[in-house]
């Protein structure tokens, strides 16, 4: 099944001067089609101005289509009495903790969306108890949020969304402002939720390792899906991915870059065990 | 001729119940010239220790010589201390605000006192040397791409002619190409223009490839003071402090546990290449 579908998608950045006559145009997504597989994790990489987060955008509603539609779960995302029900579907997390958080102790700050639609409270509360555990953040309920790590804070904002009992969570660079230690905790976190609760997962970012353990990648450049694939099928096409100012993962790069000079290695190599069993009868004496 | 930290400290809060010591005892000197990276994990006291060196903090202890002069003292100009260390933020294009690019380059040295021509002529060879060429000048700074306008802002401090410049992780959500550009650019300005820079980033691929020294803050305190290779070495004791080594020293190391003759310092793809096809030549592996 199909959780998101978008077919022909446009959209422009239109640029107007004081007297509302068009100036410029910007097109930042060209005719773009794409369907989500419900419960699938899936990596979107693109160079800043590719169109990533247009798409982000488009899918959770903040945006509409100038041309070519959006479906959630079915439902138009241009359809104004569905807007509530599409963002129920498909929360959305944003690269900076700081601005996405208003509570002043963290369960108030996951309870602020449920309780914003009029869930009960005691329907509140057991969704924030069930939230704050599936992001491991339950210790720090009663913390202020001022007071925690950007990662704890994104995990706190995932929890936020993951209390509006989504069925698929786009998060839009989500490790970019964090420290080595929260980006494996918040990678963790949404493959967690992936595996546990079956939660669909879009995740964009410029982390090439990030993107290993994904089912899917998808690579965009000027508006379109230029790559799309499993990792191991996207990242063997080093010089293609370098073209779109993309990058591999180091062990990747080694492999590919040993393999250019005759060493025999299988084909591409994404993790470092992988590398290791292949190098180590190689570089062993006889 | 350097900036030195003497027995730096800092508290926030300092007599109250949420006393917090972001700074411990710190020392150290960069001299003139040299490629500076600083990492350490969130609330290590990374960002604390980087507003004192223009002054932006004052310390609770201890205290910052520049040129060997304590920039505390009395009479001493911190704005022309600002003009020689410049600070370059986390998202510095948030910063921008003028219309076009080029008057938002001017807007640093005209502040500094510049007359008009010699802002001007700031500007344009600050542009000139992040890459930016005449095509940009007119151009609305908010309608450029993030690496342009991360450019922008850094050719903003740059314009100021500062002598060292300190950037806080200059290559937060750039695209790899992005980062590699900005990241050669800073290069060349240390390189060929012989600016000090002190480089604050969380990417240890990053500073493995292009610092000359690595400094590492921990609690406050600085833990490890070395060459690149010198600290990697210590990846185990890194990953108990929240960071890590960059993957191809994972890699280089576990061969050398299965009895693989590398060299333990290695951390980069490069070096790891060249060492490894090194090895297969001589066993005669390679055709």
């Amino acid at each position: 099944m199909k959780i998101i579908k978008a077919a022909n998608l446009v959209f422009d950045y239109i640029r107007r001067n004081e007297e509302g006559e068009v100036e410029d145009v910007n097109r930042a997504l060209d005719h773009l089609n794409v369907e989500i597989e419900k419960g699938s994790f899936v990596a979107v990489l693109g160079h800043n101005g590719s169109g990533k987060s247009t798409l982000a955008k488009l899918i959770n509603g903040i945006l509409l289509p100038a041309e070519g539609t959006v479906w959630v779960s079915e439902m138009d995302t241009a359809d104004e009495e569905r807007i509530w029900d599409v963002r129920k579907t498909a929360g959305m997390v944003f690269q900076n903790p700081d601005n996405q958080i208003i509570g002043n102790i963290v369960e108030e700050d996951v309870g602020f969306g449920p309780e914003n639609i009029g869930v009960p409270t005691e329907e509140i509360w057991k969704r924030v108890d069930e939230s704050l555990r599936a992001v491991g953040m339950t210790m720090y309920r009663k913390r202020s949020p001022n007071r925690l790590s950007g990662g704890q804070k994104q995990r706190v904002a995932i929890a936020g969304v993951m209390a509006m009992k989504p069925q698929c969570i786009v998060l839009d660079e989500p490790t970019a402002m964090l420290d080595p230690n929260g980006r494996r905790d918040v990678i963790r976190t949404i493959h967690e939720l992936n595996r546990s609760e079956g939660i669909t997962i879009l995740l964009i970012t410029h982390y090439m390792e990030e993107v290993i353990d994904a089912d899917r990648v998808i690579v965009m450049d000027d508006g379109k899906i230029v790559m799309d694939g499993t990792p191991r099928e996207i990242f063997s096409r080093v010089e293609e991915l370098k073209n779109y100012r993309m990058d591999v993962p180091q062990v990747t790069e080694l492999s590919w870059e040993l393999r250019q000079r005759g060493v025999p290695l299988p084909e591409c190599i994404l993790r470092k065990e992988e590398l290791l069993e292949a190098l180590l009868p190689l570089l062993k004496e006889e | 001729m350097s900036i030195q930290a003497i027995d730096l400290s800092y508290t926030y809060g300092q007599g109250t119940a949420f006393e917090q010591h972001a700074l411990r005892h710190v020392n150290f000197e960069i001299k003139d010239g040299e490629f500076v990276g600083l990492i350490g994990h969130t609330g290590s006291g990374k960002s604390t220790l980087i507003q004192h060196l223009n002054g932006l903090i004052r310390p609770t202890g201890g205290d910052i010589l520049y040129q060997g002069k304590s920039i505390y003292s009395d009479g001493y100009s911190l704005r022309e201390l600002r003009g020689k260390v410049g600070l370059v933020f986390q998202y510095p294009e948030h910063q921008l605000f003028e219309v076009d690019v080029f008057s938002d380059v001017c807007f640093g040295p005209r502040n500094l006192g510049c007359s008009k021509e010699e802002t001007e002529k700031r500007a344009r060879h600050a542009l000139k040397l992040v890459g930016l060429d005449e095509s940009f000048y007119s151009q609305s700074p908010f309608e450029l791409s993030g690496g342009q306008k991360r450019r922008v802002a850094i050719a903003g401090v740059l314009a100021m002619r500062p002598e060292m410049m300190i950037l806080d992780e200059p290559t937060a959500g750039l695209d790899p190409r992005g980062r590699d550009e900005i990241l050669d650019q800073i290069e060349r300005l240390n390189r060929q223009h012989g600016l000090t820079i002190l480089l604050v980033s969380h990417s240890m691929e990053d500073v493995a490839r292009y610092v000359d020294r690595l400094m590492v803050m921990n609690r406050g305190e600085k833990v490890f003071d070395g060459t690149p290779r010198e600290v990697f070495r210590h990846y185990r004791e890194l990953e108990a402090i929240g960071l890590a080594a960059p993957q191809i020293t994972y890699v280089v190391n576990e061969l050398r546990d299965q009895g693989i003759p590398l060299d333990e310092t290695i951390t980069t793809v490069e070096e790891a290449r060249d060492a490894i096809l090194g090895l297969l030549e001589k066993r005669g592996k390679l055709k």
